[in-house]
């Protein structure tokens, strides 16, 4: 029953459905969770700074001290944050980079989303396109390249798929509630990603750390010279095209989404849940299969080559994903935009680690916020009173006690 | 979905449907025995030499024989059983309490068969002992959290986030044991940290209405993202300080540790373990026998009826989630102070998770939960105990058995089960 509600709300709260002049008001609520979240990151961040808490043991003799050191911190910590993301073209090209896997692998969480399933399980489907992205990179020797990259690419997605269609397969068939099965896989591609790594298979000849080979230059991503822009971010945007065309101009997607809207009503109609369920969970898994193989497949900006297959390569692209897919509302151009903000938070928090000495940790916390706070719209308008509305045009049952309009 | 799930209502048409669930679940658990059976005769033939299986280990008071098993007849007569069992359970054959009783004697079996099989080929004995009493340490946050759980969704609020709780408690206890070097301090900042974000999980989806799946992944996050900020940014920058921390002794109880077998294993165990398994009939207590309980499952199965006789729905749900946190604090707590020590960044590694597949295999039952939840850390402790006999297959196997068996468990043995009626609804009171 969960899960219906979850996708139910996930569909309720995008946007598209609420009239136009209730529009700006969902801009607003989301403007202003943004700053929430930057607003608490930075209290953490000060709280947190031994240098600056020193300062205030003595905050009601010298309190400017105090205050001035915390602004400096945040003023140095989010600047960092800013000109790694955007104060350069090469920066700008670092948060498309970044932003690539998220947008992918967000596409796979939102397609999920909209057949009212939970997919947690972004983040194994990525180890394997990973795993079966850098295998082929590696292990295939004088293949042109306009046919390496898109066989490590397609087995990427196919074994991603795979690895989601597991979980959509257990669901449709024995009621195994994805969130839990998903989290599970996870963790066994993260096992089996461990354990390959230590087999002659995929070990580096020669190292006795779990490292793989470097990929051979056949199956690199082409990247615009001395930039970090490479193909794979327009595949990204070529995937968030397909999804949209997918869910609004398919059947498949009519189906899709019927079926997360209620399911009940579309076995009525006829549509097949098991079906859609399997479907949808094998295509978010090719989506997150395709995020893994661009990481392993897209040149860094010293080497010119991708980084190698090791335990941490997806690092929690799975799990960001969720954030992006939540903040994008599950639209795929929704999804763009958020996985660039990400993706920029990303790419910022590297330069705001090296030159801020603050923990690039700390934007996934701001992330975790900005989603809290977006996905609860109540709160923000509880806090800022003045977007509430005040017409009581809400479509659930008319509020006429004190209780209900605070609620 | 209701309709389906209600089904012990009893009416013809819902029975009917009743029915072909079975059918899907009898297959799939008669499948599943089938090919753990083929497994298990597969392995007939490379488990030669003999498994020991040791009933005590060296520091015991009391020393037991160790049993020799020959290996290949035992795993044979595993084997056999097992395929027995899948037989019966395929071809539908048997009254539901022989099958019942046959499919908990091949899943004895099978553990039986598999340990046999690790074990034979070994110089060192398998001691049953250390494997019992590893079971109830590693299940020690896996019930506590099963019971937050309990307490959180018997009231109606889908708790996903019992990760998250975890996560934050251990770090909160941690660093707090770490700083004191108080043991009870840092158990006191953990359940605090587990309240805390009880808190968060409360207000946002009793008071801003946000829908509970997402608002638990998202706290499971922003613990992730809270602690391992902390982690690097406080803890990292002098970790004699703030990251040395101690770590429960083990409490044997006087004269009932020395009974035979039983006494090393229930009686001498951390304060925590006593504490989990007190939990559990003072959580059955407290939800089944009390008025207060009582007011807890009619706000988590029909709020709106609860309401209408005058209980507080809101109040009710929050105390009950902030009550569920307090269990969820202490089991964190074992994650630094209850076992390792040291804090690292995401040491949970899903444990929060499993206590959820726990509870939903209980069916939101404090005791069968508790019950899951000790059969999940039987698994992850058998791989920890089969590691140094030097098994045949790679550890990394071991190590995702506990993974393995919960999807196993969440998909083959369960099926669909029916939760509180009005878990993860959100309350609007009507006027």
């Amino acid at each position: 029953m969960t899960e219906e509600s979850a996708a139910e709300k996930v569909v309720t709260v995008a946007p598209g459905t609420a009239p136009r002049s209730r529009r700006w008001v969902g801009v607003a609520t989301t403007l202003i969770a943004l700053v929430l979240a930057f607003l608490v990151g930075a209290v953490v961040m000060v709280v947190s700074d031994p240098n600056v808490v020193s300062k205030f043991a003595y905050f009601f003799s010298r309190p400017g001290d105090a205050l001035g050191a915390a602004w400096d911190k945040v003023v140095l910590a989010f600047g960092a944050l800013i000109r790694g993301s955007l104060g350069s073209w090469g920066a700008v090209t670092e948060t498309t980079a970044q932003a690539t896997p998220l947008i992918c692998a967000g596409l796979g969480v939102g397609l999920a989303f909209r057949a009212g399933l939970f997919n947690i399980g972004g983040q194994g489907q990525a180890i394997w396109g990973a795993i079966v992205g850098a295998w082929i990179g590696f292990s295939l020797t004088g293949v042109p390249m306009a046919l390496h990259i898109p066989l490590a690419l397609i087995c990427a997605i196919a074994f991603g798929a795979a690895w989601g269609g597991i979980a959509g397969f257990l669901k449709a068939r024995t009621g195994a509630h994805e969130v839990i099965s998903t989290i599970m896989l996870n963790h066994i591609a993260g096992g089996l990603l461990g354990y390959f790594l230590i087999t002659p298979l995929f070990q580096m000849p020669g190292r006795t750390d779990p490292i793989s080979p470097q990929v051979e230059w056949t199956a690199v991503l082409p990247r615009l010279a001395g930039t970090r822009l490479h193909v794979g971010f327009l595949l990204a945007l070529l995937a968030a095209f397909a999804v949209w065309w997918l869910l609004e101009r398919t059947t498949l997607g009519f189906q899709i989404r019927a079926v997360g809207h209620n399911p009940h009503a579309a076995e009525t109609a006829g549509m097949s849940v098991g079906r859609v369920t399997i479907v949808a969970m094998s295509l978010a898994g090719g989506l997150a299969g395709l995020a893994g193989a661009q990481m392993v497949l897209a040149p860094t900006l010293l080497t010119s080559y991708p980084p190698q297959l090791s335990s941490g390569i997806v690092g929690g692209v799975g799990f960001d994903a969720i954030t992006v897919a939540l903040l994008g509302r599950s639209r795929p151009l929704g999804i763009v935009g958020a996985g660039l903000l990400f993706g920029a938070m990303k790419a910022g928090g590297l330069t705001m680690s090296a030159e801020a000495q603050t923990p690039s940790e700390l934007t996934a916390l701001i992330q975790a916020l900005i989603v809290l706070f977006v996905a609860a719209p109540k709160f923000v308008t509880w806090l800022v009173p003045a977007l509430r509305d005040r017409r009581s045009a809400r479509p659930a049952s008319a509020p006429k006690s004190k209780k209900e309009v605070s609620a | 979905m209701t309709a389906t799930q209600t089904g012990s209502l009893g009416t013809d048409n819902v029975a009917a449907v009743e029915a072909g669930q079975d059918r899907v679940q009898r297959l799939s658990t008669g499948g599943l025995l089938l090919v753990v059976g083929l497994l298990l005769v597969w392995a007939v033939f490379s488990s030669d030499g003999v498994a020991r299986i040791a009933l005590s280990d060296a520091f015991d008071a009391v020393q037991l024989p160790v049993i020799p098993l020959p290996g290949t007849v035992t795993v044979a007569i595993c084997a056999v059983l097992v395929l027995a069992a899948a037989v019966a359970f395929l071809a539908n054959r048997g009254a539901g309490r022989v099958r019942r009783i046959l499919g908990i004697l091949a899943g004895v079996a099978v553990v039986l068969g598999f340990v046999t099989w690790v074990a034979a080929g070994s110089t060192l004995p398998f001691t049953l002992t250390n494997q019992l009493r590893g079971t109830l340490a590693v299940a020690t946050p896996l019930v506590l959290g099963a019971l937050c759980g309990v307490f959180s969704e018997r009231a109606g609020v889908v708790n996903v986030a019992i990760e998250g709780q975890f996560l934050t408690a251990a770090f909160a206890a941690g660093i707090t044991a770490s700083l004191t070097k108080s043991l009870l301090a840092g158990l006191f900042a953990g359940v605090l940290a587990g309240v805390a974000m009880a808190a968060v999980l409360a207000l946002f989806s009793l008071k801003y209405l946000m829908d509970h799946v997402i608002l638990g992944v998202v706290i499971n996050l922003l613990a992730s993202g809270l602690t391992g900020f902390l982690f690097k940014q406080l803890v990292s920058s002098d970790v004699g300080r703030y990251n040395a921390v101690p770590i429960m002794p083990r409490i044997a109880i006087p004269l009932l540790d020395r009974i035979p077998f039983l006494g090393p294993i229930l009686f001498n165990q951390t304060a925590l373990a006593y504490i989990a398994i007190l939990a559990v009939p003072v959580s059955w207590f407290l939800l089944f026998k009390t008025k207060w309980g009582l007011r807890v499952r009619s706000v988590g199965e029909h709020p709106h009826a609860a309401d209408t006789v005058g209980i507080n729905v809101v109040w009710t749900k929050s105390a009950s989630v902030l009550l569920g946190g307090v269990m969820a604090g202490l089991g964190g707590a074992y994650f630094t102070i209850g076992s390792t020590g040291a804090f690292r960044p995401d040491l949970t590694v899903g444990n929060g998770f499993i206590a959820l597949a726990a509870l939903i295999m209980g069916r939101w039952h404090p005791v069968l939960a508790a019950l899951m939840a000790l059969f999940f850390g039987f698994v992850t402790q058998l791989g920890q105990t089969l590691n140094p006999l030097g098994s045949p297959i790679d550890s990394t196997f071991l190590l995702m058995l506990p993974y393995v068996a919960t999807i196993i468990a969440v998909a083959g043995l369960v099926g669909r089960v029916r939760g509180p009626a009005a878990d993860g609804q959100p309350f609007i009171k009507s006027s």
